[in-house]
């Protein structure tokens, strides 16, 4: 296969078809390392932490949190908007960057997908407690009038909500476990005793056969194809739920594009915190390289921009409309009791992920690391802002107040890192993590070992082609 | 119902795919060839028609649709219409959203079955193939024996450059 030297590779090193087996199955295989006991321990913890306030909250009721009457939405709605975020960037990576064929997904694809769902599951967590009875929450769903409610009002947009969260955690389970199937074969061909009747069992009977793959292909290219609309359409509902009320600084139209950048901008930011871990504890430098890290900067700089225009968008909206309301919830956002929220939003999300025109930030992985987390905690004051300053203060002066959280909140905001980062460590343990079938498709024309083979047939010159880029990455391997 | 089959061990896809056309070239049955990965135009080669998924993709998209439809219309509409601020029971465009994510969840399940039910790909199924390498390095091809062309058949493998040729018998 031809493959043009200039292309940046995407495996470094030495490579062939059994080494990718092997490095990837050492995940499974292997004694997890001791930072994996660690990190493992530490999010059990929180996951108590979780199991506690939760336990507490469903024992006393939603009193205990710091709602009032005025604000009636708080950490509760705020973490629910920035989880569901947080998964858009594993269907971006899985399901549209298949569609554009790009081949360095192939990598991030399976732990960026794997992330989806815990986030996701992590985000259903909160309407569910946030609606007080979790134990009659199948009154959401369209169930016969017998079973206690009417009939759902299919007008609602927190209606819209349950479809979509409901079929996105679902198709996302779905997508992932098909791809899952061939790499689950593969550590079970590899394995004797137990582990081979437990991979045996969830490996379906994969063999590899011509026929599977091409039904394979062709049900891989149709999830993406439904997996796209639909990963634009959850957190445009998501968005609805504020668009269509008549709250200040809610009602407007830029939402739903403003709320699927925020989300792939803060999905991404977390991919990278997540990754930037992952490929230094399960040594896989080699797979998830610098390239990789670098694609996903230029992603989050794309995407931070548009969202930064869209804050300059709704404030400039905001005075153009002449509605003192809509004027006020904006200078108040800004100026008002919680600007150190407002302030710490624009910082992290519009000023730092310019830095990323940096292509020396871009390639530094510190420094990647730091603005990721910036971008995390960032968005998340960006749904706080949203929800938390635009209730305290509307229409009517009198009914104005503050809010803030109480521990049981706090905890169960912990405790819900506990249960997003236990699920994942499960998922690096017991699951190969990258898709190990997929790297392998793209190994001929990704490989830096393959395309020093072209440059020399060539006589091409790396180190003239790209001085700057391709010679680090390629000679240092080889030199 | 295990039958014997010669089977040819490649190292790699460009051997695979030369080997494949020319023992069809030759008049040979191939049975089925087994890869580690998706190999392109292996499917062409071995003359396999086009997967019928994506048909069955849009069947279970349409059904999808027309029961969501039908569903938010029948409930609030004939069932038990509500009166909620003068506004028409039937509010269309408020149902664009249930009824696409019901479309997309239906088609998403309903393909991924057929899919897997087509494959015969079952919880706890044994995997019928031919070795146990073709999930790790190693591209086979799974030709049936009739009794006299074995030896043409282990010729023009060995011909083709196979790593190795074995002669099993097992169920594919």
């Amino acid at each position: 296969m031809y493959e043009s030297p200039i292309r940046r590779p995407l495996i470094t090193g030495e490579t062939s078809y059994a080494k990718i087996t092997e490095d990837i199955a050492q995940t499974v295989e292997g004694k997890p390392t001791k930072w994996w006991y660690l990190g493992f321990i530490v999010s059990v913890a929180a996951l108590c932490l979780w199991f506690l306030t939760v336990g507490y909250l469903l024992f006393t009721g939603v009193g205990v949190w710091g709602l009032n009457k005025t604000v009636d939405w708080g950490w509760d709605i705020t973490n629910f908007v920035w989880w569901v975020g947080i998964g858009h960037a594993g269907t971006l990576i899985s399901a549209i960057l298949l569609l554009f064929r790009q081949k360095w997904r192939t990598a991030v694809n399976r732990s960026a997908e794997a992330m989806t769902i815990f986030a996701v599951i992590c985000a259903g967590s909160y309407p569910l407690l946030h609606a007080g009875r979790p134990w009659v929450i199948y009154w959401v769903f369209p169930l016969p009038n017998t079973y206690g409610s009417l009939w759902a009002n299919f007008n609602s947009p927190l209606l819209w909500d349950v479809f979509a969260i409901s079929t996105y955690l679902t198709v996302s389970v779905v997508f992932w476990y098909v791809g899952l199937i061939p790499d689950l074969a593969t550590i079970r061909d590899r394995a004797t005793g137990l582990r081979r009747k437990i991979y045996g069992f969830f490996s379906f009977g994969w063999n590899g056969s011509a026929k599977a793959w091409q039904r394979f292909e062709s049900v891989s290219l149709i999830l993406a194809g439904l997996a796209t609309p639909l990963v634009l359409s959850v957190h445009t509902i998501v968005s609805m739920d504020f668009a269509t009320s008549v709250i200040p600084g809610w009602h407007t139209t830029i939402f739903p594009p403003y709320f699927v950048a925020g989300a792939v901008f803060s999905g991404f930011a977390m991919v990278l915190t997540l990754l930037i871990i992952m490929r230094k504890a399960m040594r896989l430098e080699q797979y998830i390289t610098i390239n990789h890290i670098d694609v996903m900067n230029k992603i989050i700089l794309v995407t931070g921009s548009i969202v930064g225009s869209a804050y300059i968008t709704e404030f400039f909206i905001a005075w153009y409309s002449a509605v003192p309301y809509e004027r006020y919830a904006f200078i108040n956002r800004a100026f008002g009791p919680y600007w150190w929220a407002y302030w710490a939003m624009m910082t992290c999300n519009v000023i730092t992920p310019q830095l990323f025109w940096s292509q020396k930030l871009r390639r530094n992985i510190t420094a990647v690391f730091i603005i990721s987390i910036f971008v995390n905690i960032g968005m998340w004051f960006e749904r706080f802002v949203i929800i938390v300053t635009s209730l305290h203060r509307d229409y009517l002066p009198s009914s104005w107040a503050m809010y803030s959280p109480s521990w049981v909140e706090i905890g169960m905001f912990i405790g819900s890192q506990g249960l997003f980062f236990t699920l994942f460590f499960l998922f690096a343990k017991f699951v190969p993590v990258i898709a190990i079938a997929e790297v392998k498709s793209v190994a001929k024309s990704s490989a830096s070992q393959y395309i020093k083979k072209t440059a020399d047939q060539e006589g091409v010159d790396l180190k003239e082609l790209n001085p700057q880029v391709v010679v680090p990455q390629l000679i240092d391997q080889y030199e | 119902m295990s039958k014997h089959y010669i089977i040819g061990v490649f190292g790699d896809e460009e051997p695979l795919l030369e080997a494949v056309k020319e023992v069809r070239a030759s008049g040979t049955r191939i049975h089925e060839v087994y890869t580690p990965f998706p190999v392109h135009g292996l499917d062409e080669l071995l003359g396999y028609k086009r997967s019928r998924l994506p048909k069955a993709a849009f069947l279970f998209g349409c059904l999808g649709f027309t029961l969501a439809i039908t569903m938010q219309a029948w409930m609030l509409g004939i069932d038990w219409p509500m009166n909620i601020g003068g506004k028409p029971a039937l509010a269309w465009p408020d149902f664009v959203p249930v009824s696409f994510e019901l479309t997309v969840l239906i088609t998403a399940l309903g393909m991924v079955g057929t899919y897997l039910v087509a494959c015969d790909f079952i919880p706890g199924n044994e995997a019928k193939m031919p070795d146990l390498r073709v999930t790790n390095d190693k591209f086979c091809m799974a030709i049936e024996r009739d009794g006299t062309n074995a030896a043409a058949i282990t010729s023009l493998l060995n011909k083709l450059g196979a790593e190795e040729i074995h002669e099993k018998e097992l169920e594919l």
